[in-house]
């Protein structure tokens, strides 16, 4: 969903530029994967089958991964389909296989704060808009000239000019990981007990 | 020349590699397997040593009705072997075969991460399969499918970030380029753990669990018939093409060879890595489950990390 915002936003701001009344072939083509990408996402929060809401994630992720190589950030585009196409999709639909999750519609999967859910997305939603095109309105992508999203490209600014944020966002990681780690052994003592009074 | 036409030809050629070298590699199987085992394999179809073996396969597969399970989720069980069998498609396109500008479908600036991407994309179709065919069995293997991907992309793609780091780059045609000899003993370890995890990415023998046919039939794919079950045979086979296509590029130097080096040494590496994957296929059971997920957690993980640290070693010590 939030993927979908930048995405509109970064069309907005592609509307912008100085092409606005002849939009170039590659405006128009990132305009309509951005349509089919929140169209997916729609149906991601709105069907009522879980694995085919997990199916549809897959087209979002997919479709902003398209988005991104579009805006020339190759690098990202392919990270997006590693990361979230390969292995949190695949680990979305390994917990719904353990669940009971049916083939068909299941009848209680509305939840009741869904309007709630609604205004806080629709909150984040614009206000992810409003900076993303408040940030870049004038800004757009020259397609001629050096490839602005190279490996090369991004690893400098990342490891040059972010290196900061880079490295407390990795011990964000790690306390995330570790606390994982922790929370699932307290959980699961009984469980290694029980399994070794089996052996 | 011009563009389109350009562009037109290579993807035909990819496309005919696709087609052919699973077979080529399918029927090598049959008769590899065969004569290990101490038989002839399939000696009819074709003529010689039944060299048409396959292609009589495909054609009795072409005839079988599509049958759809009653309780199956009719569009994404349909859908599933597709998603199983374009990535390798996709991935072939990537990969450099030749030291010129010409032998390699596309140059990706971000090849490294775009085949190991599109590879783990692969794994959806069989887990899409295992929970649409309805059926306790697939519903197993699928859930095996996805914890095997889960457990072996790390080292897979630890092992990859080696050799990167190496070439200091990711794009597959610049780390070919960058390979010189002593690579080998230094990227060793890596190679074999990017070998082994991808042979459990493909669900190949040792670590065949997902489809083991003594326990669950065959796993996510029991409930198809005909042509669909053909596609994930040959998605199978198209990927220990790329797996080895891959490992040649990225840890043997694909082109690269005593006698001048060109096109026909990366296929000769492929080649001798496929029939590695035949050979272990022939000579070890079949791993457990519990095992499965130990070998990649407890070794080759950690494997692959005591790779990282020596390459970023000797990267700074000969710089």
């Amino acid at each position: 969903m939030i993927g979908t915002t930048l995405a509109a936003a970064a069309a907005a701001g592609s509307g912008a530029s100085p092409g606005f009344l002849s939009p170039s072939g590659v405006e128009i083509a990132f305009l309509l994967v951005g349509l089919a990408t929140l169209g997916a996402a729609v149906v991601t929060v709105t069907t009522k089958q879980l694995v085919h809401a997990a199916l549809w994630l897959v087209v979002a992720l997919g479709g902003i991964a398209v988005e991104y190589l579009l805006l020339t950030a190759e690098f990202i585009a392919w990270v997006q389909v590693l990361i979230y196409l390969g292995s949190v999709v695949v680990l979305l639909l390994f917990g719904l296989m353990l669940t009971k999750a049916p083939i068909g519609p299941s009848p209680d999967a509305d939840s009741g704060n869904r309007w709630v859910a609604l205004g806080v997305a629709v909150a984040a939603a614009g206000a992810l808009v409003w900076v993303v095109v408040d940030a870049f309105r004038t800004t757009w992508i020259d397609l001629d000239g050096p490839v602005q999203g190279s490996t090369a490209v991004s690893g400098e600014i990342l490891f040059r000019h972010w290196v900061l944020p880079f490295e407390a966002l990795s011990v964000l990681l790690l306390a995330a990981l570790i606390g994982a780690i922790v929370l699932s052994r307290k959980n699961g003592d009984t469980g290694t007990a029980r399994q070794e009074g089996k052996r | 020349m011009n563009d389109v036409l350009d562009v037109a030809l290579r993807l035909i050629v990819v496309f005919a590699v696709f087609l052919v070298l699973p077979l080529v590699i399918g029927q090598t199987e049959h008769k590899v397997m065969a004569h290990m085992q101490g038989r002839l394999g399939p000696m009819y179809a074709g003529g010689f040593h039944g060299w048409a073996q396959l292609v009589a396969d495909g054609v009795k597969f072409a005839q079988k009705e599509d049958v759809v399970p009653a309780g199956a989720d009719r569009r994404i069980f349909q859908l599933a072997p597709a998603v199983a069998l374009l990535p390798y498609l996709l991935v072939l396109v990537a990969i450099p075969v030749g030291p010129s500008e010409g032998a390699v479908g596309q140059v990706i600036d971000a090849g490294l991460f775009f085949v190991l991407a599109v590879m783990g994309v692969g794994v959806l179709g069989s887990v899409m399969a295992g929970w649409a065919s309805a059926n306790k069995f697939s519903l197993l293997g699928g859930l095996r499918t996805a914890a095997q991907l889960l457990a072996y992309e790390l080292p897979m793609l630890l092992a990859a970030a080696s050799v990167a780091m190496a070439a200091g780059t990711v794009s597959l045609p610049g780390i070919v380029g960058a390979f010189e000899w002593w690579w080998l003993p230094w990227q060793i370890t890596g190679a074999l753990v990017f070998f082994t995890a991808g042979l459990a990415e493909l669900q190949r023998p040792p670590f065949d669990m997902p489809v083991a046919d003594s326990e669950i039939i065959f796993g996510a794919y029991t409930e198809y018939t005909g042509l669909r079950f053909a596609l994930f045979l040959l998605a199978e086979y198209a990927g220990i093409v790329v797996l080895c296509a891959l490992t040649t590029v990225l840890f043997l130097g694909g082109w690269h060879g005593p006698f001048g080096g060109g096109w026909g040494w990366t296929l000769l590496k492929t080649a001798v890595l496929a029939f590695v994957v035949i050979w272990l296929r022939v000579s070890y059971p079949r791993l457990r489950e519990d095992q499965l997920q130990k070998l990649a957690w407890t070794v080759l993980i950690p494997l692959a990390l005591a790779q990282i640290a020596l390459t970023g070693i000797v990267k700074v010590a000969i710089q």
